[in-house]
């Protein structure tokens, strides 16, 4: 059995499956050749990766630039060695004390854990009810070739169990219309739920493990409870 | 008029791959007409991330958001199209934002806009991100 000991390499190589090994990496450069990212507080992937290799622990543990690279990925699908950087830019943001992460993501984590909707914004289910059912009574009323659409809220049973990002219940919500009449012309059978209905997860970004585990679990919950077949995620 | 489309880095190269952007532009050309499709380089799973993702729209650095969304915002420019469409929630905060910020001449739509619009059952509230030319098309 492997054992690990305290550093960041050391416990970055723990979050790696099988023979996986940061060691591995050629410093061929493909990674920060095609980062958006690389130039940003003096950083790209290579360094990022060739210092975690040299144990520069607290460098990796404090830069700014693990809040500017949006872990998209492409570092490792360019890399010949498969090696999973923003793994460790994860990891890096897990090493931030909570109180010093970004303020906005950190907020949209705690007020999304505040409802059992999931939303980063506050919205309450009671919210989310009245301004579906409102925006659904409106197009009838001003789009009369619309007058069969029709959006289901909390049916158990629905193939489909569609959520919603937050900002458009919130702000703009004039936006979901589109995506209801594209369901219905395709005969869709689908439905909203008043709960675990936001889409985004803030407590993700902001490396806090525990509420991101529990915002996920309300949401699988509430797809669940209504015995849906397919969750969509529309983010 | 021509039109161009961003790939979503968690539905394509972090989930479905290239097929899912396959049949992202199968819907987009059908939407719009192929002879009007221009794709940006490098696309599907190769495409750029928008710089929206990972939190970065909440991320509190938006000048450092900005400077990684230039790589995009080129992307865009050099396909000429006038209309960015963009199939991500981050992604059409984050392009619309880097547009307006660079003075980006095109417009960046929803997808579920553009494919209401071609049904002929987009509604006049619904489309606030339209550009002139198509905003009163079809009413």
């Amino acid at each position: 059995m492997k054992r690990y000991g305290n550093s960041f390499k050391e416990q970055a190589l723990a979050l790696l499956p099988g023979d996986a090994n940061y060691d591995m990496c050629l410093t061929c450069g493909l990674c920060s050749s095609g980062c958006p990212a690389t130039g940003l507080a003096d950083m790209d992937p290579r360094k990022f990766l060739r210092m975690a290799a040299l144990g520069m622990d607290e460098q990796l543990a404090t830069t700014d630039w693990v809040w500017m690279c949006t872990m998209c990925q492409r570092c490792t699908h360019v890399c010949p060695m498969n090696i999973d950087i923003p793994k460790l830019v994860y990891h890096a943001r897990t090493l931030w004390p909570r109180e010093k992460r970004p303020k906005g993501i950190i907020g949209s984590c705690d007020v999304a854990m505040k409802t059992d909707t999931g939303s980063a914004m506050g919205a309450r289910p009671e919210d989310f009810e009245f301004v579906v059912e409102d925006m659904l009574e409106e197009v009838k009323e001003t789009q009369p070739e619309q007058a069969d659409l029709s959006v289901s809220m909390n049916r158990t049973g629905a193939k489909f169990f569609l959520n919603q990002n937050s900002r458009e219940p919130m702000t703009e919500p004039d936006e979901m219309v589109p995506l209801w009449k594209i369901l219905n012309v395709v005969g869709a059978d689908w439905t909203y739920s008043s709960v675990g209905w936001a889409a985004e997860n803030y407590c993700m970004f902001a490396a806090d493990e525990e509420a991101w585990e529990k915002i996920v679990r309300t949401k699988v919950k509430a797809v669940e409870d209504l015995n849906c077949e397919v969750w969509l995620n529309t983010e | 008029m021509t039109f161009t489309v961003q790939d979503p880095c968690q539905l394509v190269r972090k989930s479905l791959g290239d097929d899912v952007a396959d049949d992202l532009r199968f819907v987009v050309k059908t939407v719009v007409g192929e002879e009007n499709f221009i794709d940006m380089h490098p696309n599907r799973s190769n495409n750029y991330c928008c710089g929206g993702g990972g939190g970065a729209l909440q991320g509190g650095y938006p000048e450092e958001r900005r400077e990684y969304g230039r790589i995009k915002f080129r992307q865009i420019e050099a396909t000429g199209a006038d209309y960015c469409i963009t199939p991500c929630h981050n992604c059409h905060s984050q392009v619309h934002d880097i547009t307006e910020h660079f003075g980006g001449a095109w417009h960046t739509v929803h997808l579920w806009t553009l494919i209401c619009l071609s049904l002929g059952i987009l509604g006049e509230n619904e489309r606030a991100y339209l550009g002139p030319d198509l905003a009163e098309l079809g009413l």
